[in-house]
């Protein structure tokens, strides 16, 4: 049985409780602490800087030229806080309840709650940064609504809320670099986790300049490395983003939850051609405009504009009419997925859905229009060469956010002491599916607010441990079982690129373990990737040499990848019931609603590296629902 | 369609680098200019040849990372787009493309098309922050800011940092990255009370990384991926100059 170490106390008392016991650590004290951060985008840097704030070493780590690049960058819609300035009857307990019930009950209330807690404080940190959120003509801040739920909390800057949140939290960082309390290595990419006497003491990493493998030594490491959603290729990530940093920790000996739970974003371009290597995300904050729809009858080979008003079928209006075109991603993705495996898609490939305009134009004049979304119709207007002013974005569902990932405590901690994972590489917040604008805001809150209390916890508790240093054998192990795989990678006398096995990876995920599966896919999908791992080892090749060479990069991530995904797989088939974007298709109602099973899988799935080949051990950490019932979702 | 293709290939910062040919066919008009790379990267691998490095992440025009000169122009040939959001649908089948790195002694070259642009994080370090830590904010509400000031202080914020002002300045300044910063934290009250000190060490920072000084072409302007104005230049040096004579 897995212990979250949530506090004691009514739910909305726990954090103020476990603020008011956490352990300190007095100031001189705190200059001899070392911190690594891996990962610079929102959770990364906002921690690292928090924490260097406080007078902590802290060693910033990132594959990117800089730490500014981070992919939280591209998140474009919003930021959630319960801030009630429309009076709309906001409050926290409303915002953790659309949040718990937006996962489909299956996270933890405690860390949800929190979540919505410090939601009002971040809003407060990102404009006394000069974060540039949008205004009324009053000069107060503006809000607007987003899937999911039924009150105007979404902060936004343009469709850039992403960016304007990084450069706040980059600029925060940069600040700490420049009095010498953070260093950071740019190009370096995290390789392992070393372990010393079971606790986390510090990394391996690659210079991806140079090639050469460092040693970093630490009181405590921190993962803030993101999603792995690029493990099904065609996603709205970035290309970069991968799950090696978590992948190795997880073999290490971290636990991963909800590893099958990843979000398809409804509002994504369609594949168009095989080359493509990219899904752009268009903000989901159109659906507050546009409507969606596809004509009513299959294979309709007139474009768009030609299909008159009543042959159209806006099947989110028709069958959430409570939500309609707000409905939450993963039902708005499921229900274009149902509508195009019906025959009814638009466009080439037949693989999307309209998102119309027409009607917000005619209501609200294009200039408005513009003004708030802008940037996406230019956007759109590059990458298609379409004017979505004249007719309707040809839109379609595209992996984009995991809500599974290391499983963590209440602290943010691993099952490795000292280890902790930050924003979207822990599990915690989202349950089987994660709301519209939650995803900045859970990335902000664990790195401002939550580790620079949890971290100090529990290295206050660490004061008396003999420093580790990085001529202990075991930093010499994990550079030697490194500097293997790299060899290996480089001498592999294969004929495929990585990106064909990431390719061929990607598409058995999307068939088998995407926005829909059964047992059978997923069976099959075990067997599958056990020898396409088998046949990468043998058939991949690399060329180039052990300096800068982003296909060793590749191959390194390609390979931890396939191994997660037969993990996906695992936890996808175990779990036999539907929730969020969990949808086993064996479960459902004749009308193709999700059937949850509470009575047999009201619990978060906690996986264990059991090594090589063998099957990965289920832990188990019962959800214990006090404040909230558990009730069907329904957003009809 | 097929392109004929004049790629800059270089082994590491000290090496000299050259023009390489390569003749790549099969290139739809769908594709992005990225991924017409992969594609003759895929080939050169096929080949057992060493791979083209170049920069690239969100593939969506937000990141920053890719910037290259392509047939002399920073991110080719359309206004307001970089790199990965060029598709091919801008080029001429048989046409002969040249591609260079960013060039500028502040971006040194470090294979290829990658480029070192750690001097930007450097300018931002020397003061590009409102100095504010965890914990200090107030009520956010508490200081409202009117639409119009919040408006213009994010056209400037909207810099990716890519450094195709750099590029395409032939002075190779960073006036417009530089000023971009500047005048997006003087234009909000949060940011006022450092512009000062602010302005005086990012410009000597520039200086200090080895940026030229602004040309006056406004060539940076017209290459921004972002359009951002060249204005914020004159902003920057008011701050500057105002700055000056009132330490004085």
């Amino acid at each position: 049985m897995m212990d979250s170490k949530i506090p004691e106390g009514d739910i909305a008392d726990k954090w103020s409780n476990y603020k008011n016991h956490a352990k300190l650590i007095n100031p001189a004290n705190r200059k001899k602490l070392n911190i690594i951060v891996v990962g610079t985008g929102l959770a990364g840097a906002s921690c690292a800087a928090s924490l260097a704030e406080q007078g902590y070493n802290v060693k910033s780590f990132c594959f990117q030229d800089s730490a500014r690049r981070a992919h939280s960058v591209a998140a474009q819609g919003g930021v959630n806080a319960a801030k009630n300035y429309k009076n709309d009857g906001d409050s926290v307990y409303r915002m953790f309840y659309d949040t718990i019930k937006g996962g489909d009950f299956r996270s933890r209330e405690a860390n949800v709650y929190r979540l919505a807690e410090c939601s009002l404080a971040l809003i407060d940190q990102a404009v006394a940064q000069g974060v540039p959120f949008a205004r009324e003509y009053g000069g107060y801040l503006n809000n607007r609504s987003f899937g999911g739920v039924q009150v105007s909390r979404t902060f936004y800057a343009r469709g850039q809320t992403g960016q304007q949140l990084m450069i706040g939290a980059y600029q925060a960082l940069m600040r700490q670099v420049a009095v010498g309390k953070v260093k950071t290595y740019t190009r370096h990419e995290m390789l392992d986790l070393v372990l010393v006497d079971g606790k986390a003491k510090g990394i391996i990493a690659r210079n991806l300049e140079t090639g050469a493998l460092e040693r970093h030594a630490a009181n405590a490491v921190v993962l803030a490395t993101g999603g792995y959603g690029k493990v099904y290729y065609l996603s709205t990530l970035a290309m970069g983003c991968n799950t090696s940093a978590i992948w190795r920790a997880h073999k290490k000996g971290a636990f991963m939850s909800g590893v099958s739970w990843i979000q398809f974003h409804p509002t994504c371009l369609p594949q168009i051609g095989e080359t493509q290597s990219k899904l752009t995300l268009m903000s989901e904050s159109l659906r507050n405009d546009g409507r969606i729809w596809v004509p009513k009858k299959a294979n309709d080979e007139r474009t768009p504009n030609e299909i008159p008003e009543e042959e159209r079928d806006y099947y989110l209006e028709r069958r959430y009419p409570a939500f309609g075109n707000l409905s939450p991603r993963d039902i708005a993705s499921r229900a274009a997925k149902e509508r195009i495996d019906a025959g009814c898609g638009v466009g080439p490939m037949k693989n999307a859905v309209c998102l119309d305009f027409s009607k917000a134009i005619k209501e609200q004049g294009k200039d408005k229009i513009e003004e708030k979304y802008g940037n996406l119709f230019r956007m759109y207007d590059k990458i298609n060469g379409v004017n979505a002013y004249k007719e309707p974005m040809l839109i379609s569902p595209a992996a984009h956010f995991t809500m599974g990932g290391l499983w963590v405590d209440y602290d943010l901690m691993t099952t490795i002491p000292g280890l902790f994972a930050l924003g979207e590489a822990n599990f915690s917040d989202h349950g089987a599916n994660r709301l519209g604008a939650n995803s900045l805001l859970q990335s902000c809150v664990d790195g401002y607010f939550i580790a620079p209390y949890t971290i100090p916890n529990f290295l206050a508790g660490e004061a008396k441990v003999e420093k580790v240093t990085t001529d202990h054998p075991a930093f010499a192990a994990a550079e030697e079982t490194i500097k293997k795989q790299i060899e290996q990678f480089l001498n592999a006398k294969g004929h495929l690129s990585a990106d064909h096995f990431h390719k061929t990876l990607g598409k058995l995920l999307y068939d088998k373990c995407g926005l829909s599966r059964t047992k059978e896919s997923l069976e099959d999908a075990i067997v599958e990737l056990k020898a396409l791992k088998k046949s990468f080892d043998k058939d991949v090749k690399i060329t180039g040499d052990g300096q800068m060479n982003s296909e060793l990069e590749k191959a390194g991530r390609v390979s931890d990848f396939l191994e997660l995904g037969e993990l996906m797989c695992h936890d996808a088939l175990q779990r036999e019931e539907s929730c969020g974007a969990h949808f086993r298709e064996e479960y459902q109602t004749p009308d193709g609603e999700a059937v949850r099973n509470d009575e047999d899988f009201c619990y978060v799935s906690a996986w264990e590296w059991k090594g090589e080949g063998k099957k990965p051990e289920l832990h188990k950490e019962p959800l214990i629902f006090e404040a909230v019932a558990l009730t069907v979702r329904s957003y009809k | 369609m097929k392109l004929y293709l004049k790629v800059w290939r270089q082994e590491h910062r000290e090496s000299k680098g050259k023009m390489i040919d390569y003749e790549v066919g099969g290139i739809s008009v769908h594709m992005s200019f990225l991924e017409m790379l992969d594609m003759l990267n895929e080939r050169l691998i096929q080949k057992g040849e060493r791979v083209i490095e170049f920069d690239h992440d969100c593939r969506e025009g937000i990141c920053g990372a890719c910037g290259m000169m392509i047939n002399g122009r920073a991110h080719g040939p359309l206004s307001g787009t970089t790199t990965c959001q060029l598709h091919m649908r801008s080029f001429k089948d048989g046409e002969t493309v040249y591609i260079e790195p960013f060039r500028a002694a502040a971006f040194p070259v470090l294979r290829d098309l990658k480029i070192d642009r750690s001097s930007f994080d450097h300018i931002i370090q020397a003061g590009g922050y409102i100095s504010t830590s965890t914990g200090q904010a107030p009520e956010a509400n508490s200081l409202p800011i009117s639409h119009d000031t919040t408006e213009a202080a994010f056209d400037a914020a909207a810099c990716i940092g890519c450094g195709a002002c750099v590029a395409t300045c032939k002075n190779s300044s960073a006036a417009l990255f530089t000023s971009a910063k500047v005048s997006h934290l003087v234009l909000l009250p949060q940011g006022k009370l450092e512009s000062a000190n602010r302005v005086i060490k990012m410009v000597n920072q520039m200086d200090e990384e080895g940026f030229g000084h602004c040309s006056n072409t406004e060539a940076c302007e017209v290459e921004c991926p972002q359009e951002i104005s060249v204005l914020h230049i004159g902003r920057m040096n008011f701050h500057y100059n105002k700055a000056l004579i009132l330490r004085k």
